[in-house]
This record gives C-alpha cells, structure tokens and sequence, in this order.
C-alpha cells in the first residue's frame, strides 16, 4: 500500500463536517490534534470539545467514515485531554464560516459583533445555548437571537 | 479498598448524582433559556463523571466500566456527598445547592490540576474550564435571585439555610483524604475552606443573603457510612432499565 502524505490526509479530514454544526470541518474546530503513521496503522488524535459532548461518539464514527471513503482502514483513534480543548484552536476559516451561517465566534468574553446586521448593541439571554459549546445572545438593533460559540 | 479508587468514586459519585439531579429539570424549567442552561450543566456532569468512574474503574483493574460503577452499585457503595443528593426543590434551591457545589468543585480541580497522577491532573485539567463556568453562572443566579424581589429574596434564604449544613461534609478529612494528600494525588480537603469561604461569601454578600452561623454538618455520603433517603429514589430512576433489562444495550 501507497501511504499517502499526512497533509493529505489533513485534507481529508477537513472535509468531514462537524455533526452538530456542519457548517465547520472537525479540523475547523480544532480537535484534531495529531495524525501521524505507526508503521502501516494511522493514529489520529482526537481531544473532546466539552467532556459530556454527546456528539462525540458520532465525531469519532465521522473521521473513521471519511478516512474509509478515502482507502484507509487501519487507523486508530487516541483521546487526549491534556491539553485541553480551546475556541483559541479554532481556524480563522472556521470562524469565517461560522459568523455567515448565523453563529458569532468566539470573541474575548463576549460576541463581537451581531452575525446578523453585525451590530454591536447586544445583550446575553442565557449562558447556555443549543449546545454545550454555544451561549445565546441577542442583538438589540435588529431584535434576533443568535447562537455565540463561546470562549473556553 | 484501594485510596486511589475511593477518592475517584468520591469526585465520579458527586458529579454523577448531581448531573442527574439536574436533569431531572429537562422539560420542568422556570423558562426555556434555563432550560436549556440545565440539560447543558447535566451534560457537563455527566461527562466529567464518565472520565472520573472510567478512571475509577480502571485503577480498580476488575474490568468496571464507567457505566457499571454508575448503574451496577446500589445506595451503599456511593461516596458522593449529601448535598448533591438532596431534592431539587424550587429553582431557587437548585440554584444554590449548584453554587455550593461548583464553588468547591472549581476549587478542587484547581489543585487537581497539580496533581501528581497525570490522568488525575487531565481530567481536572479538562473539568475546571467547565466548573469555571458553572460557577459563573449558579453566582450569577444566586445573585440575581437573592438580590431580587422580596419573594425570590426569601426563596433564596430558605434554601440557603436548607443546605448550608450539608456545606462541611465536602471539607472533611479521613484516611483516604491522608493517603491522597501523601501520594502527592489531591490536597487535604479541609484546606480548600478558606478559598471557597472566600468565594461563598462574596457571591452571598452580593446576593444580600446572610450565611448561617451554624457549624453543624450532615456527613455520611463519602464515606458511605450513612446516605439520605433521597439517594435510594434517585437510584432507582437513574438505574431503572438496566435493572429491568439487565445488560440492555442500543
Ligand atoms: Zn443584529
């Protein structure tokens, strides 16, 4: 077997969409954090967004599905939780993407800007949103609620 | 029994209960926002204590997964404090049995994270980014409801004076506690008190809310000595389908 170039299999995973926000690839969201060759098995280190994220299961059967698409099955799959996960680990691109799907990125403390009418009169309605990663916030110039992927 | 396991019981059993407890709002809550602020804490809890027991498990080398600690175990071989065993009450008393038990839970992984056992030190790592914010918000909402209407004041005041005296069992030390503190793998409990005192009492301060003078503290969850009789129903619904189905799996 031909190994392929560990930046192409980077390509690849960036092209498997995050499960719950599928607008970002898992390497958008920062949690791949290795992938490296033992020989003939590719390891692929992968660290939780949040430790209860019930998406995990489903991110870890995502990266092997589209590994498989791509002829690699001998892969192992390693959680590392040190360091821990952080929205610093977020690509630029990934935040791009998130702000024009209606998500605010994450910001220093609070949201930037509304993702909406990019207003900056904004106001926080819980500390939690539709998920563990999102707070919800909402836009006092243009009256939307918004999803803030918020800072850890 | 092993130190090392009890004390990883200890912190897998709190977050299990309380997870669960919390959730127990899913559906119930005051307004949609806390709602979903609740099922997200829980989510949070639950995750940690799949690390805590997974751990658990693991040093105990008998082949116990997380999931068998947490549904195959009956009232009595539990360690994890009182209070987070205590019913929700109002949202008011949920809100504050929260703030109690996150102030020392972020408290506690802060030195866990100096911890001479990496895995120990990993997943407190991991832990203390979400207790911070826990914490951020049961003050806030303790705050926001002590220093609220005479009607939220009062609520507050009462579930204030309702579990502060299952405050100290989280701050008592034994022979498990000596063995942790020897091997490097957590600190003394009871030395946490002055910084979570120091915490406790300015959110309080700041919630216009008067801490009892009472030293009197109910204990018997870690040691398993004694529970309440709020752990054996809360069992008996967290542990229903696998003691129904045993083995079940989907
Ligand atoms: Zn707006």
């Amino acid at each position: 077997m031909v190994k392929p170039e560990i930046a192409q299999i980077w390509d690849w995973l960036d092209a498997v969409p995050d499960p719950e926000i599928p607008v970002i690839s898992l390497v958008d969201l920062g949690i791949i954090r290795d992938v490296t060759w033992e020989g003939d098995m590719l390891n692929v280190t992968v660290t939780p967004t949040y430790s209860g994220c019930p998406a995990t299961t489903q991110i870890n059967e995502d990266i092997l599905a589209g590994l498989a698409a791509n002829g690699l099955t001998n892969v192992t799959l390693k959680r590392q939780l040190s360091p821990a996960w952080t929205t610093d680990w977020l690509t630029e691109k990934g935040a791009a993407s998130l702000e024009k799907f209606g998500i605010a990125p994450p910001a220093k403390g609070v949201p930037a800007r509304c993702p909406n009418c990019h207003g900056t009169d904004l106001e926080k309605s819980s500390q939690f949103g539709s998920t563990p990663c999102k707070a919800l916030w909402k836009c006092r110039s243009c009256l939307e609620p918004f999803d803030y992927f918020k800072c850890i | 029994m092993d130190p090392l396991f009890q004390f990883l019981l200890r912190l897998g059993d709190n977050t299990l209960v309380l997870g669960h407890r919390v959730s127990e709002w899913c559906g119930h809550s005051p307004v949609l926002e806390e709602d979903i602020a609740l099922a997200n804490t829980a989510l949070d809890m639950i995750g940690q204590t799949q690390l805590w027991l997974g751990l658990a498990g693991e040093v105990e080398g008998k082949g116990r997964s997380a999931d068998d600690l947490a549904f195959l175990r009956d009232a009595w071989d539990f360690r994890n404090v009182l209070l987070v065993e205590l019913p929700n009450g109002d949202f008011g008393q949920t809100m504050m049995r929260q703030f109690l038990f996150d102030a020392w839970n972020v408290t506690m992984l802060g030195k866990l994270m100096k911890s001479s056992d990496q895995r120990v030190a990993d997943i407190a790592e991991k832990a203390s980014k979400e207790a911070a914010y826990h914490v951020e918000r049961s003050g806030d909402t303790v705050v926001g409801l002590g220093d609220g209407t005479p009607e939220s004041h009062a609520r507050m005041q009462a579930a204030l004076d309702y579990l502060w005296p299952y405050v100290g069992e989280m701050f008592a030390s034994d022979e498990v506690d000596a063995a942790m503190v020897k091997a490097g793998i957590a600190p003394d409990p009871s030395s946490l008190r002055d910084e979570y005192d120091a915490l406790v009492t300015r959110v309080l301060t700041e919630a216009t809310l008067t801490k009892p003078d009472s030293k009197y503290a109910h204990k018997g969850g870690r040691t398993g000595y004694m529970h309440t009789e709020h752990l054996g129903h809360l069992l008996t619904s967290m542990q229903w389908l696998q003691r129904a189905y045993p083995g079940a799996k989907w």
